[in-house]
């Protein structure tokens, strides 16, 4: 079922699509779009990205209000969530990006606790299984990515000495 | 003319030199006239005729009353004749000619012992007439351009010294500012107080005074009393600019140059007067009162603005009826202390009330 979206107060606020000069301001600004950023791409089973098609998405321009977040500071705002674990860089220029809206540790945690709940510690489970499968249909591991949960298996695995 | 009335010379032999016409009498040599190269106006050739010799006939000046008894006493001619039995008229014109156009009876002064009773000393140039007015003023004016040379060139040594004295001092403070540590502190204030005092700013103190001179001093002081009433209608707040365009109308004359103006303002707040200047971070310069506190003025800007819900600088400084470079300085300002934001857009430049501060 897909939720409607809903914007945040800021996406309104014309001052959200102008990169603050006062520090403090700013760090708030950040704060509000890495959550935007995350929600939307996480409601719209958006993983990946190129900045290209960042900068032409509502997510960074909002056609009713007239303002659109300029290229450099998307690029600010891609980095916090670098810096936060939740993007990574597809390629050596910044053109594409893979975006995480829970982070592999998060996933990893979920996992072994889904593990742990149904009592199949020290079984064997194949991505699919995992991901997909009925017993899991209700749980927050769904949806999960494939290649998230490649990341996240690896995780529970180091964290919790899950069989790989 | 008669040929009686002719006062006639005979047998002598005609001298030029370069300031006279001399006559000397061939026999007796004791007998010699002379006549000053000075005194003849112009001369004129006379052809030799038959029985008759030829002739310059030179045209004299009236005589000077300081003139050498000659001759005679007087006489009702204005020129005299020179006749030439024998030869020479020609070569003698030709030379006497020359004379006349060099005049270099002008350049050089006679020799003393010619000149005894004449009382002025050598050197002066004897003048009747138009041309000799015109020849005085412009011995005066050889003069003066003389003595005018001489007064620059002490002017101009006077400046070689000066030169020399800023260069020593400059030097002197540079080592005070390098040695700082092994000078004394009350040498160092003794030495910047004598420097003041001569006028040269102290590099070392600059910073502290704005290179505080005694003149920026007192113009520092005369700033306080003529700004105190236009800053208090004005809302305890100019820019620099509209202070210089003030303060130099009302002057007049002796206008001030804007760096005088800077320097003088630098030292308001260190001499403890009612005003101060302030620098904004985007450089712009204001003089504010001791007593206006912009930071509370920020208080009421974002009250102004939220009522609004957004301001550009024009439409703010419209409401508030202040000049349009101060509404933004007092805007950006809000914007440092936190209490508002900014959207900016190719619509412009919008500031809004902070909501990232203030809501969740």
């Amino acid at each position: 079922m897909a939720m409607s979206f809903e914007w945040p107060w800021q996406y309104r606020f014309p001052p959200f699509f102008t990169l603050q000069p006062n520090v403090d301001t700013r760090q708030k600004q950040l704060a509000a779009w890495c959550s935007l950023v995350l929600s939307f791409c996480r409601l719209h089973k958006q993983s990946s990205m190129t900045v290209m098609e960042a900068q032409e998405s509502p997510l960074f321009n909002n056609v009713k209000l007239q303002r659109k977040l300029p290229v450099e500071s998307i690029q600010v705002v891609l980095e916090e969530l670098r810096k936060k674990g939740n993007l990574e860089w597809l390629d050596k220029n910044k053109s594409s990006f893979l975006i995480m809206w829970r982070r592999p540790e998060e996933w990893g945690k979920l996992i072994y606790q889904w593990v742990s709940r149904s009592g199949q510690n020290n079984s064997v489970f194949t991505l699919y299984e995992l991901t997909n499968g009925e017993d899991t249909e209700d749980e927050a591991l769904q949806p999960c990515p494939a290649h998230h949960s490649r990341w996240a298996k690896l995780e529970a695995s180091s964290e919790s000495k899950l069989p790989d | 003319m008669q040929l009686k009335d002719r006062i006639k010379f005979d047998a002598g032999t005609l001298l030029l030199s370069t300031h006279r016409l001399i006559w000397r009498d061939q026999k007796n040599h004791e007998c010699c006239m002379a006549i000053l190269l000075s005194q003849i106006v112009f001369i004129e050739e006379q052809a030799a005729g038959i029985g008759k010799s030829a002739k310059i006939v030179v045209h004299l000046h009236p005589p000077p009353s300081n003139k050498e008894p000659g001759p005679f006493q007087s006489s009702k001619n204005s020129y005299i004749k020179l006749s030439f039995k024998e030869h020479g008229q020609i070569e003698f014109y030709r030379r006497l000619s020359e004379e006349m156009t060099q005049r270099r009876w002008e350049n050089m002064p006679v020799s003393q012992s010619l000149q005894t009773n004449r009382g002025p000393q050598p050197g002066r140039i004897r003048a009747v007439g138009i041309v000799g007015i015109e020849r005085k003023l412009e011995e005066k004016r050889k003069e003066t351009d003389k003595n005018i040379s001489e007064a620059f060139e002490d002017l101009s040594k006077l400046m070689v010294k000066a030169k020399e004295m800023v260069e020593l001092s400059k030097s002197i403070a540079n080592k005070i500012k390098d040695k700082q540590g092994d000078i004394t502190e009350d040498e160092t204030i003794r030495f910047k107080s004598y420097l003041l005092s001569m006028g040269i700013a102290n590099p070392v103190t600059r910073e502290t005074y704005g290179s505080g001179t005694q003149y920026h001093m007192q113009l520092a002081k005369q700033l306080a009393g003529i700004l105190q009433g236009p800053l208090e209608e004005r809302g305890g707040i100019m820019s620099l600019t509209e202070v210089y365009c003030l303060v130099n109308r009302a002057r007049g004359m002796e206008l001030l140059s804007p760096e005088d103006l800077v320097n003088a303002c630098k030292m308001l707040e260190a001499l403890k007067l009612p005003l101060r200047l302030r620098v904004f971070d985007s450089g712009v310069m204001v003089i504010e009162l001791q007593s206006h506190k912009e930071e509370e003025m920020v208080a009421s800007a974002l009250e102004t603005v939220s009522e609004k819900g957004s301001l550009t600088s024009e439409e703010f400084a419209k409401l508030v009826g202040m000049s349009v470079l101060l509404a933004k300085e007092r805007l950006l300002l809000a914007e440092k202390m936190g209490h508002l934001c900014r959207d900016d857009s190719v619509e412009g430049l919008r500031f809004y009330p902070n909501l990232f501060m203030t809501q969740s």
